[in-house]
């Protein structure tokens, strides 16, 4: 078996605050093997960018890694210095952020941007950059690059935008590139456009993704696997067919029920009762046992892990013997 | 004489549409400032954010509007609840004209029936109101209940109808979360007691679990209220299971309105089938998704006759200079050359 590009293990995010500590995310493990595009979805709090942020050292202080390991083609990352943490960063894994206006800088030209970053991350001379930069927009779809590349971020359109952030992100060949929401912004038909072009490029350049997403669609078009997360614990892995078509999770189970569709006929969604607990506040056992349709003995005492069934893994007590102890404590 | 003449008119009117939209558009302003125009010989600039949109909604339908960023569905929205008054055009509702209402106490009879709600629940409540001031405040403004204890019943009541505990209504808006906010917001729209909801992108700002939540609440209180809604959405799923009819909008202007089924199993104009096409395939039926060519055009300068021409795969040299008309097809309305000539089906 090939060493995965990325390989997570039990990671764990918190957040020091003055009522005590936070748990953002918590024993996130999972593996993007080379040329693979994982998606990574859930509702708001989930802490699908939290993971994000922690892969490429990007938590905000006073958050930090408090647990677990980042492995970059089975090199330890998460331990690194700033420095050597930057060196990576656009390197060798690439970002793409949801709101392309905020990653690019108001006052550079666009060439300047990707000239700065070819140049940083390899050793081309400055018209050699220039040439590259070229190739980089041409591929991306930018209609008349020779004259667009000296153009301000604010004379692009949002999707043309998308587009240059997509050439940033790689430009210097990264093995990875993480995508948060890279589509949220824009509109269907624009959005159709980008995650094509996301696809094809990361195929053209065997990179690996992580593709963070709220957009069950975008993730059935573009991944090929899906983890799916809850109150900052993956609640589901597997591929991405078998995680929509039979989702294991009960929490799975109701967020594709909960989703409209444009085929099926149906007079109501199903629907979730409540809502995503607060990180101040998640329940004991199974986060999701108190919204849970199929709660049972264990899973208000216990908190399941990630187990393989079936082509999936799940983190549900339905799926496995439950500890004979928690007849008892109930 | 007249009254005579215009009585079964009206009568006629009521019994099939509750909103009439007719040639209804809007022209903004965004000129630079007078000053800067003299010293850079800078000319005015016009933006048609909507033009010649006519549509009817029939009681206790949902008719949806539906177009990406800057075709003009706000504009729609507002200028139909008379937040912002039109260009051209007029809105009827129940056979009465909105613009042309001068008396101030007819204005208010026909305003409380009308009422929206907004995209985001954070901004559109006040943050410094308890949730009960913020539902009470159209029933004050309307006299709706004659004293305190009465106003305090319907509060409650209406807090119990959108799936709240009517003891949260002491809470300020930042104690609930986005889907009860909105919740919120759907409760004091139905206090004044309405008939006519306009509903501008209501679920946007929501996750799909919580969405579902509010759709099927939208759904059950049309069932329960006899509401009628104009739904204005960019999420063609939710259209689909929200309205009974739709119309599509790009750069200002309806290019088709077709009973949702129809618009779904088989859409005519071109815009409307790339529009269908970009949503992802959630069915995993392997579809080969053909992503279209460029972005919406600037609306300052829209594209000359049909708007939608440098996108088109149909467009020929008719396209390019004459504006098509909103024909009938089938049960919809098309406005597009190709599908009045016969040269796409």
């Amino acid at each position: 078996m090939t060493t995965p590009v990325l390989s997570v293990r039990n990671l764990r995010v918190e957040f020091p605050t003055r009522r005590g500590t936070l748990t953002a995310i918590d024993e996130v493990s999972f593996d993007i093997a080379p040329g693979e595009i994982l998606g990574v979805v859930g509702e708001s709090g989930a802490g699908k960018s939290i993971t994000g942020s922690a892969v490429i050292g990007l938590i905000e202080p006073p958050g930090r890694i408090a647990g677990g390991e980042v492995y970059l083609r089975g090199e330890r990352i998460d331990r690194l210095s700033g420095e050597a943490m930057r060196k990576i960063r656009g390197k060798r894994i690439g970002m793409v952020f949801q709101d392309p206006l905020t990653s690019l800088n108001p006052l550079y030209r666009i060439g300047e941007q990707l000239i700065e970053t070819i140049k940083t991350h390899t050793t081309l001379s400055e018209s050699g950059a220039r040439k590259k930069a070229l190739a980089l927009l041409t591929e991306v779809g930018i209609p008349a690059p020779d004259t667009r590349i000296d153009n301000y971020p604010h004379q692009f359109s949002g999707g043309m935008r998308q587009r240059v952030v997509l050439a940033l992100a790689l430009a210097a060949e990264p093995e990875l590139v993480i995508a948060d929401e890279p589509t949220t912004a824009l509109d269907v038909s624009v959005q159709a456009q980008i995650i094509a072009l996301l696809k094809r490029l990361c195929r053209q350049h065997g990179a690996a993704v992580m593709l963070i997403t709220h957009d069950m669609g975008v993730i059935a078009e573009t991944a090929d696997r899906v983890a799916v997360m809850y109150a900052g614990r993956i609640a589901e892995v597997g591929p991405v067919r078998d995680v929509i078509k039979a989702p294991l999770h009960p929490y799975t189970k109701g967020l594709m029920g909960s989703i409209p569709s444009l085929t099926g006929e149906s007079d109501r969604l199903v629907q979730i009762p409540g809502t995503m607990p607060r990180l101040t506040a998640i329940p004991s056992g199974c986060a999701f046992h108190p919204r849970c349709p199929r709660c049972f003995v264990p899973c208000a005492t216990f908190r399941p892990e990630l187990q393989a069934e079936q082509t999936s893994q799940v983190a549900c007590w339905l799926y496995h013997p439950y500890p004979v102890t928690a007849g008892i404590a109930s | 004489m007249s009254a005579v003449m215009e009585a079964p008119e009206t009568a006629a009117r009521t019994s099939d549409a509750l909103v009439e939209v007719q040639g209804l558009g809007r022209i903004f302003d965004v000129s630079k400032p007078w000053l800067n125009r003299v010293i850079e010989h800078a000319p005015r600039r016009l933006l048609t954010a909507a033009a010649d949109v006519t549509f009817a909604i029939a009681r206790r339908e949902t008719f949806a509007l539906v177009g990406e960023s800057g075709s003009g569905k706000s504009t729609v929205a507002k200028m139909v609840v008379g937040l912002i008054p039109p260009t051209t055009g007029d809105v009827i509702i129940d056979g009465v004209s909105m613009h042309e209402v001068k008396h101030a106490a007819q204005r208010r009879m026909l305003r409380r029936r009308i009422q929206m709600v907004f995209q985001d629940p954070y901004a559109s409540l006040n943050p410094r109101w308890r949730a009960l001031d913020i539902i009470a405040e159209p029933i004050r403004a309307f006299g709706l209940a004659q004293a305190a204890a009465e106003t305090a019943t319907q509060v409650g009541d209406l807090l119990r109808l959108v799936g709240l505990d009517p003891a949260d209504g002491v809470k300020f808006p930042h104690e609930f979360s986005g889907g009860q906010r909105q919740r919120i917001a759907i409760a004091r729209a139905l206090a004044s007691k309405p008939e006519f909801i306009v509903c501008d992108e209501p679920t946007s700002a929501l996750d799909v679990s919580v969405q579902a939540q509010i759709l099927n609440l939208m759904r059950d209180l049309q069932d329960r209220l006899g509401l009628t809604y104009l739904f204005i959405s960019h999420n063609l799923a939710v259209v689909r299971h929200m309205a009974n009819r739709i119309g599509v909008m790009y750069l200002g202007r309806l290019v088709e309105v077709a009973p949702a089924r129809e618009m779904f199993a088989k859409p005519k104009h071109p815009y409307t089938r790339m529009l269908l096409d970009a949503v992802p395939d959630l069915d995993l039926t392997g579809r080969q998704r053909k992503p279209v060519e460029g972005e919406v055009p600037n609306p300052v300068n829209p594209p000359s006759g049909c708007a939608f021409h440098p996108r088109c795969p149909f467009a020929n040299e008719r396209c390019r200079t004459e504006r098509p008309l909103a024909l009938p097809s089938g049960a919809a309305t098309v406005a597009c050359h190709a599908i009045a000539e016969g040269r796409i089906q």
